[in-house]
């Protein structure tokens, strides 16, 4: 090879660079899309965090129908289901519903549950006041539960939604749990 | 430049011609022409091993009902066809032409970075090599289809995921590293006079692919790592159980995967933006607003990621966007669509191999753009989604719009290549029976998928069958056709055929005509002067 104006390896170290950088951003891509979700609520997350019921103005000519799913995730032995299949609350009210599970094993297992609304949106109008799946549940071997769950709908929810299914799906964590102590 | 009287003083180092023979030649070259050979004959090799995975899958769906293979080996091979047919045939065919044409197209000597390109390609026969040794392994290999889509590539995965991931970062690295190189050597090698708004539109198109690649294929790299933790090292970046989101991967990987697509189209676009002004003997109509509009076909590929999404329980406005979006990108591939219209447009057209494979390949790409428009509908997509449409789509813009554009690219430039002209008897029969079959085997599949049939799947309700029975007579087909090629490129490896003269397309312009047939094995090591 003859000698160049430009050295092409200093060059090339130049693109490797941006090969590099855009490596770091398929990873970066993993915070932006939980921000940018987060902002938007698109992925109908609801926020994991217990939400302040401050007195809010009750909607009284409102009625938001929820309605509540449950689902043991794959190789989850349990049985986990609403005590109720929907309700109708105001927006603003707050309201109190029960989930039952239980552990049929004969071991006991560490579950946590992972909600999900649809349509999306709607999730930023979800506030939790108390949710068993802030936490993981620790269920022993036969166990039966009866867990709170308390909210309230935000009177700002959108006017074109009337009525939202929050989903939750319960998750046997306890491989991870031992794995961590 | 300085360039021109150094080499002078170097010329008397090089070999003039190749190095001794044997397996260390091809082990050690460093030279663009030995490196592009081995990349084209590997491509080609893939081709046929992805294509014997195709006859598999469709004397499976000749008949519904099992009968030939089970399920789980069915998805292995709908699997392994894809990574192979994307990264071992489509790309480095087209790596392998950059490698042949590129330097003689601008008047360099050789690539920028000649060991690297070594490199390059000698990693991919062990990617390979990995990737179908992988299905031999206890409970098979990669099944969760070319998508890999997190939880099937994670939780529902055996562990054979781990040889799969290897496989494709060295791809990944092989093709970032093939890609540095074209963008190296068209930025630092031109010849004296050959400005960009002078390159040809191969070399454009190439350049702009290069940084297509440079681009997503690190966000590939990425993905695949994630599916590695998660599966084997406890991350959850895709399992909601531990806060990750697996739509997230689907994000992540059609990031990826929108503008891969245009890594496998752009150059096709210049191979035909080659070979069309050359048979109507008329120059490129359009020159600039064709690479201004490859240049921003490369730009909007990166907002239109989620037309492979809509049903995944997007928003109206999201739904809406990349609608919109997608449907802009037809814009700039319609503008050229139209050059190349206009320049056959009242040309003194003559109907040599490789302009027939252009035509073919003008005509039907511009089917499968078609129903990619259809596709872009999102309330439509919401039917057309995952059934046989979107493979009748997709078929359409790869195998008549990718390969056959490899084709004719090999039929333009293998006088060049061999010294010889190639048996014109083998090309038409090739030729005629590729295009007969392949749309056998492609055009009932908008048919079958318009009325419900699910892609990925082993068996069919019994109202596929017949379609299904043409389907697989075409594929058939269109497999034994491509024997007619091999044994071709046989003969003209053999240097079987009457000499080519050194510009043996009467209406061919470029540097590369006016270098002797075959083309020495080094070539401008003094720059030539371009007008
Ligand atoms: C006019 C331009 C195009 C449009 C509007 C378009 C649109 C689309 C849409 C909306 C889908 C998703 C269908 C679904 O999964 O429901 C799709 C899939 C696909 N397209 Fe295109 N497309 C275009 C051109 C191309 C080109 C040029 C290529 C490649 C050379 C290509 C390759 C693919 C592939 C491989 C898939 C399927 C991926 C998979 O799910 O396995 N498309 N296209
Ligand atoms: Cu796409």
């Amino acid at each position: 090879m003859s000698q160049h104006a430009v050295n092409p390896v200093k060059s090339a170290g130049k693109w490797l660079l941006v090969v590099i950088g855009m490596f770091g951003f398929g990873y970066a891509l993993v915070p932006l899309y939980d921000v940018f979700c987060d902002i938007t609520g698109i992925n109908g997350k609801p926020s994991n965090q217990a939400a302040a019921y401050q007195a809010v103005e009750i909607d009284e000519a409102r009625v938001v129908k929820v309605e509540f799913m449950t689902r043991s995730a794959g190789g989850m032995a349990s049985e986990f289901k609403p005590m109720v299949q929907s309700i109708k609350v105001h927006p603003g009210q707050l309201q109190e519903v029960e989930f039952y599970v239980k552990n049929p094993t004969d071991r006991d297992i560490v579950a946590q549950a992972v909600p999900s609304i649809s349509p999306g949106p709607a999730a930023l109008y979800m506030n939790k006041t108390e949710c068993f799946c802030f936490e993981q549940q620790t269920l022993k071997a036969g166990e039966e539960v009866i867990m709170p769950m308390r909210f309230y709908v935000d009177p700002q929810l959108p006017q074109d939604i009337s009525v939202f299914t929050l989903s939750y799906t319960l998750y046997d964590v306890s491989a991870q749990v031992v794995a961590q102590n | 430049m300085s360039s021109i009287v150094e080499q002078d003083i170097h010329a008397d180092d090089h070999h003039h011609h190749a190095p001794g023979g044997g397996i260390k030649r091809w082990l050690y070259t460093t030279n663009h022409k030995d490196i592009g050979t081995l990349y084209l004959w590997f491509a080609f090799i893939m081709f046929l091993v992805g294509g014997s995975m195709a006859m598999v899958i469709r004397a499976e769906l000749f008949e519904p009902g099992l009968q030939i293979v089970e399920p789980n080996f069915f998805n292995q091979m709908t699997t392994v066809h894809g990574l192979v047919m994307v990264f071992g045939a489509v790309m480095p065919a087209f790596t392998g032409l950059a490698n042949w044409m590129v330097p003689m197209m601008i008047g360099a000597p050789d690539m920028a970075l000649p060991r690297m390109n070594n490199w390059s390609f000698w990693i991919l026969p062990f990617a390979f090599a990995i990737l179908l040794a992988s299905l031999f392994m206890e409970g098979g290999g990669p099944n969760f289809g070319w998508t890999f889509y997190a939880p099937l590539s994670t939780t529902y995965s055996n562990d054979s995921t781990a040889l799969f991931v290897f496989s494709v970062h060295i791809m990944g690295a092989s093709s970032i590293m093939g890609a540095i190189n074209v963008i190296v050597t068209i930025m630092n090698m031109r010849a004296p006079g050959m400005t960009y708004m002078k390159m040809p539109l191969f070399v454009w198109t190439w350049f702009i692919t290069a940084f297509l690649l440079i681009a997503v294929m690190p966000v590939l790299a990425g993905a695949v790592t994630m599916v590695l933790t998660d599966k084997f090292f406890g991350t959850s970046f895709f399992s909601a159980a531990g806060g990750g989101d697996p739509v997230l991967f689907q994000h992540i990987f059609w990031f990826f995967g929108h503008p891969e697509v245009y890594i496998m189209i752009l150059p096709a676009f210049g191979i035909i933006s080659q070979i069309v002004p050359t048979f109507a003997r008329k120059p490129l109509f359009g020159y600039a607003s064709m690479v201004y509009a490859t240049a921003s076909i490369a730009l909007l590929s990166f907002v239109v990621w989620a037309h492979h999404m809509f049903t995944t329980g997007m928003p109206v406005a999201g739904e809406l966007f990349f609608m919109i979006a997608t449907m802009l990108i037809s814009v700039p591939t319609g503008v050229k669509v139209f050059n190349w219209v206009a320049t056959m447009w009242r040309g003194a057209m003559t109907f040599e191999m490789p302009m027939l494979f252009a035509l073919a390949f003008i005509v039907l790409f511009t089917i499968g753009g078609f129903s990619g428009l259809m596709l872009a509908i999102t309330p439509v997509d919401f039917q057309y989604h995952d059934t046989y449409f979107v493979v009748a789509h997709f078929h359409y813009v790869l195998v008549t719009g990718a390969i056959f554009s490899i084709f004719a690219a090999a039929y333009y430039w293998l006088p060049k290549w061999s010294g010889v002209m190639f048996d014109k008897k083998l090309a038409n029969w090739h030729f005629w029976c590729s295009l007969v079959s392949v749309n056998v085997l492609f055009f009932p599949m908008h048919f079958v998928g318009l009325a419900g049939m699910p892609r990925r799947i082993p068996d069919y309700a019994l109202q596929f069958a017949d379609f299904n029975k043409w389907i697989s007579i075409g594929g058939f087909a269109f497999g034994l056709s491509q024997l007619f090629f091999l044994a071709l490129l046989i003969k003209a490896c053999r240097k079987q055929g009457e000499p080519a003269a050194a510009k043996p397309w009467e209406g061919a312009e470029g540097l590369e005509w006016e270098i002797p047939s075959p083309a020495p094995y080094h070539t401008f090591e003094t720059p030539p002067v371009i007008k």
